[in-house]
C-alpha cells in the first residue's frame, strides 16, 4: 500500500479533461492550494467543479476560472469573484445553486451510498424545481440526489502515510464529506507523519477513503475578511 | 424609530439561558453585542464551529478559524469544531434553539424571501434555506421600507422565496410584529413611531395587538 506521493503535480495524475471534481474548504479556509496550483499548470478544460464557494479573483478556484477550465460550478455562494460573474452573464459558465446544508449532505451520502435524501430545505422555493416532493408526517421534503467525483481534493492539517486525516479549526468544512465521496481522493497536509504518530482517537477521516496523499508546500492560507478587535 | 444596533438590542432580549444561537450576516451579527446580563448563549456558526468569541486581535489572528461571513473570529472555552455536515445536521435537525436572519420581503403567511433578485447577479442562498426550514424559532432583523420606501412586509413576497410559511417574529426599525393566521400583528412600537407610521409602511394585513405597548429596552 502506497499512497504518499511526491507532490500535487503526481497527486492529480489521472484528471481529466470533462472530470466532476470536489473541493474542499469554506470561502478561502481549507482549500487545496497545491492541488489547484497544479491544475492551473496542467490545464485541464471542461471541469465540473463541487466546491462551496468559487475563491476569490487571483486566488483559489478564481485562479481556475481565469484560464476557463471551469464549465460547472455546483456550490452554495458565489459572490467573491469578478471573473466568476463575467463568465456566468456571458454564458461561458454554468453554475447549479444549491443551499449549504444540502450541499454538504450531498456529499455525505454520495460517500455513504445513500443515493438520495428527503430535506425540508429548499420547498416551495425554485430549488425544488423539478424535483420530486413528498409529505411525510404532515410536512413537505424534497428529494435530493446524492454527489460523487471522479477527484475528491481535499486539505488536512496533519495525515500519516496510511492517509488518516486530522484538521484544524474551521478548515475542516467540507473536506470530510467530500474526502468520502470522491473515487480518487487527493489529501494535502500541512504535516505528513509516518503511522502511529496521530493518537487514532483524533482521526476526523479514517485512511480508507484516502487514495492519495502528500505533503503540501508554500501555503498563503488567505485570509477574506481579516477583522480584528482592538 | 430604532437604529440598526437598536433592533439587534432589542432582538437580544428574545434570548434565553442556555440557547444555541445562529446570527446571520449583517444586523444580526450586532445581536451578539446585547446578549444580556446572566444569560448565557452559544453562538453557532454553520462552517463548523460552536461557542464562537469576539473577533482575535492582530497576534491571535488565524486564517483557519473564521465565521460565516468569513471574517477571522476566536473560540470561547468550551467551544467545538465539526464538519459542514454535521453543523446542517444541527441546523436541519432542530438543535439550534434560534435564528436571527437578515431579508428583503417578508409576507403575511411567514414567506421570506432574501437571496435572490431577478436580473443582478446572484450570489446564492448559502445557508440561508436551511436555516429557515430547520429552526423553528426565526426571528428577522430588517428596516422595515426599502431604500425606495417600498414596504417589506407584504401580502405575499414578490421576489424568490428563501422558504415558505417559517417566519413568526419580524423587527424593524419602526416596531416588533409577529405573524399569526395570516397577518402581522403589531406587539410594539419603536419610540417616536406611531400605529399609523406602522399602517401606512406595511402592505400585508396588519392587527394591532390590544396591548400593543412602546418598546423597552
Amino acid at each position: 500500500m502506497k499512497k504518499v506521493v511526491k507532490n500535487a503535480t503526481e497527486a492529480i495524475k489521472g484528471l481529466e479533461n470533462g472530470m466532476t471534481l470536489m473541493l474542499g474548504g469554506f470561502g478561502l479556509c481549507g482549500i487545496p492550494e497545491n492541488c489547484i496550483s497544479a491544475l492551473v499548470k496542467a490545464g485541464q478544460k471542461n471541469l465540473t467543479c463541487i466546491s462551496n464557494n468559487a475563491g476569490v479573483d487571483g486566488f483559489g478556484i478564481g485562479l481556475m476560472l481565469e484560464q476557463r477550465q471551469v464549465k460547472k460550478m455546483i456550490s452554495s455562494y458565489v459572490g467573491e469573484n469578478a471573473e466568476f460573474e463575467r463568465q456566468l452573464l456571458s454564458g461561458e459558465l454554468e453554475v447549479e445553486l444549491t443551499p449549504q446544508g444540502t450541499l454538504a449532505e450531498k456529499c455525505r451520502a454520495g460517500g455513504a451510498g445513500i443515493p438520495a435524501f428527503f430535506t425540508a430545505t429548499g420547498y416551495g422555493t425554485e430549488v425544488a424545481e423539478g424535483k420530486e416532493t413528498r409529505e411525510i408526517n404532515g410536512r413537505m421534503y424534497v428529494l435530493e440526489e446524492a454527489l460523487t467525483a471522479d477527484f475528491a481534493l481535499v486539505k488536512a492539517w496533519k495525515g500519516d502515510t496510511m492517509g488518516n486525516l486530522i484538521f484544524k479549526g474551521t478548515a475542516r468544512n467540507f473536506n470530510p464529506m467530500m474526502a468520502r465521496a470522491g473515487k480518487i481522493t487527493v489529501a494535502e497536509v500541512e504535516e505528513l507523519v509516518e503511522p502511529g504518530e496521530l493518537d487514532p482517537n483524533h482521526i476526523h477521516v479514517p485512511g480508507i477513503y484516502v487514495q492519495r496523499i502528500f505533503k503540501g508546500t508554500d501555503y498563503e492560507k488567505r485570509i477574506e475578511q481579516r477583522t480584528v478587535s482592538k | 424609530m430604532l437604529d440598526k444596533n437598536q433592533i439587534a438590542q432589542r432582538i437580544a432580549k428574545e434570548l434565553q439561558d442556555g440557547y444555541y444561537v445562529n446570527l446571520g450576516i449583517g444586523i444580526p451579527t450586532l445581536v451578539a453585542n446585547y446578549i444580556p446580563e446572566g444569560i448565557d448563549v452559544t453562538l453557532q456558526s454553520e462552517n463548523g464551529l460552536l461557542g464562537m468569541g469576539s473577533f482575535p486581535t492582530e497576534e491571535n489572528v488565524d486564517a483557519d478559524l473564521i465565521n460565516a461571513g468569513k471574517q477571522t473570529v476566536t473560540m470561547l472555552p468550551g467551544s467545538s469544531l465539526f464538519s459542514s455536515a454535521e453543523s446542517f445536521e444541527m441546523i436541519r435537525g432542530g438543535h439550534v434553539d434560534l435564528t436571527v436572519l437578515g431579508a428583503m420581503e417578508v409576507a403575511e403567511n411567514g414567506d421570506i424571501a432574501n437571496w435572490k433578485i431577478p436580473g443582478k447577479m446572484v450570489k446564492g442562498m448559502g445557508g440561508a434555506m436551511d436555516l429557515v426550514a430547520g429552526t423553528d424559532n426565526i426571528i428577522v432583523a430588517m428596516m422595515h421600507t426599502n431604500r425606495a420606501g417600498a414596504s417589506k412586509l407584504l401580502k405575499a413576497c414578490s421576489l424568490p422565496l428563501t422558504g415558505k410559511n417559517c417566519i413568526t417574529k419580524v423587527v424593524t426599525n419602526l416596531g416588533y410584529l409577529t405573524i399569526e393566521n395570516g397577518a402581522f400583528i403589531l406587539r410594539e412600537l419603536a419610540p417616536g413611531v406611531t400605529i399609523e407610521d406602522v399602517k401606512a409602511a406595511t402592505e400585508g394585513k396588519l392587527i394591532v395587538a390590544d396591548d400593543v405597548k412602546e418598546m423597552e429596552f
